[in-house]
């Protein structure tokens, strides 16, 4: 039983690339919630907002905006998977199982999937086919 | 007693260990993570598939979600994103319910997990509250035998505010007689039923529309900028720039839903075929018919997640309180993996957020 106490968890408690170090486990989670809310705030009020640069310029056919909540998601799936779900302490194999499987399944999946929807849009507008009876 | 031997004992991959650090439990819990994570990407995939595929008609998000609790009026974005607070808080509470069992701490830990409970209670509620608000709309529409929805504006606008406002069907539509009332079962044929009927008729909809010259019909088509396509050097751009400056009086508003012109308002309404009001699997005001079913699918399976980890939740706070876990030889491990499937939850929530609210 022994074994059990001797692999006690070790927290990693450095943010931000050792930028942010926190004391205590207990004080890292309030740090991240902080983070969370401040990234939610920034979103919700460029939903809000929409700045016009935000909205008239184009990335990969998507508007800039709509790139920018999709990397501010990813930022918040990060710290919520890293910190909270304790990733970050985890032995690398078991993270990378885990991350990388989903990480190159979706992004196969996302781009097949958004690649037909713009080809089926195309034919739509473009094509001789009626839609609206 | 002495145990089998077989030669791999002290092997990493021998049994009784731990390889990748995470017990036999936690490895499954985060699998079963993974798998569930792909699900859900299936459904946001198939949305971002349908609303590429419908791009330049597709729902306003802001428009559909604008209400708050307590208030009239344009709220948009407000009540979402409190209900990303109070999921985010409620994985902040299970973490450090984590962290006190960590440290066999069982009043803290229960302490924690009875918030966490009443933060998964509080976000249920408040998804019961959206759906409640999505189902019984707010305007009201027509919709069309091709399946388009015709909403309704009021043309006139002050010098300060350009805006045309919403009108609901109901502030101008006035119900007539109708012989035709819904088939019950106690009336006629007893296995024969039929759901509700619409409170208005078309023609109702249209007697009242004709009657007020300030009204307009709103289409689902998104107004492209027209100035560009009026300057470009492909033909069929230049017709289309041409189309949307003849048929909408506001062609010059780009990324707003097309406004019609009185005259093709007219024209519009006499596709019409039936009045909707809120939002079924099958119907909805709101536009696109996937618009309902993509919202009902995908929050629905996230709630149901949501109801599950209160269940689990609550039974974990009960074994909490029974000290199942301190008489177990891993502790309080089993707050930790029902911890992972919590946080998974929220991690779900803040994607369904950006894909049904933000983008």
């Amino acid at each position: 039983m022994a074994h059990d106490h001797d692999e006690h968890i070790e927290h990693k408690l450095a943010i931000f690339r050792g930028r942010l170090k926190f004391k205590s486990n207990v004080q890292k989670i309030w740090g991240v919630l902080i983070f969370l809310s401040i990234v939610t705030i920034i979103e919700v009020l460029l939903g809000i907002v929409k700045p016009p640069i935000l909205v008239d310029n184009y990335f990969v056919g998507m508007k800039l905006l709509n790139w920018v909540f999709i990397v501010l998601t990813i930022v918040k799936a990060y710290y919520i998977a890293w910190d909270f779900m304790h990733l970050r302490d985890e032995k690398s194999s078991l993270r990378r199982a885990v991350v990388w499987t989903a990480v190159f399944l979706i992004s196969y999946l996302i781009f097949i999937l958004l690649q037909e929807g713009t080809y089926i849009e195309d034919v739509k507008t473009n094509g001789f086919i009626k839609w609206d009876f | 007693m002495e145990a089998t031997v077989t030669g791999t004992e002290d092997k990493v991959w021998g049994g009784g260990n731990k390889p990748l650090r995470a017990s036999y439990g936690k490895m499954m819990m985060w699998f079963f993570i993974l798998s569930d994570a792909l699900t859900f990407s299936g459904f946001l995939a198939a949305y971002g598939f349908s609303r590429f595929k419908f791009i330049d008609s597709w729902p306003i998000a802001d428009e559909v979600y604008n209400h708050f609790p307590g208030t009239h009026g344009d709220n948009p974005m407000y009540f979402v994103a409190l209900m990303t607070f109070i999921l985010i808080a409620s994985s902040v509470t299970m973490v450090l319910a984590v962290d006190a069992g960590h440290h066999n701490n069982r009043k803290k830990t229960t302490f924690y997990m009875f918030l966490t409970i009443i933060g998964g209670a509080i976000f249920l509620g408040s998804q019961a509250w959206e759906w409640t608000n999505f189902i019984k709309g707010s305007y009201g529409a027509l919709e069309t035998k091709g399946g388009q929805i015709l909403q309704f504006v009021n043309t006139e606008t002050t010098p300060d505010d350009e805006k045309m406002y919403r009108v609901s069907v109901e502030d101008f539509a006035t119900a007539s007689f109708k012989e035709r009332t819904q088939h019950q079962s106690k009336q006629g044929l007893w296995y024969v039923s039929e759901s509700a009927l619409p409170t208005y008729s078309v023609q109702d909809v249209i007697t009242g529309f004709n009657a007020d010259p300030t009204l307009a019909v709103r289409t689902q088509e998104i107004i492209p900028d027209v100035a560009a396509l009026k300057a470009s050097d492909n033909p069929a751009d230049v017709a289309k720039g041409e189309r949307f400056e003849k048929m909408y009086v506001n062609s010059d508003h780009k990324g707003h839903k097309g406004i019609l012109t009185r005259e093709e308002s007219e024209k519009a309404l006499k596709d019409a075929v039936t009045y909707v009001k809120g939002a079924n699997l099958i119907h909805n005001e709101y536009g696109n018919r996937l618009f309902g079913d993509f919202f009902f699918f995908i929050t629905g399976f996230h709630g149901f997640h949501v109801f599950s980890g209160v269940v689990i939740n609550v039974i974990i706070f009960f074994n909490i309180l029974l000290g199942t876990y301190e008489r177990r030889k891993n502790n309080y491990e089993m707050v930790e993996k029902v911890g992972l499937y919590w946080h998974f939850v929220d991690l779900v929530w803040v994607f369904v957020f950006t894909f049904f609210y933000l983008v």
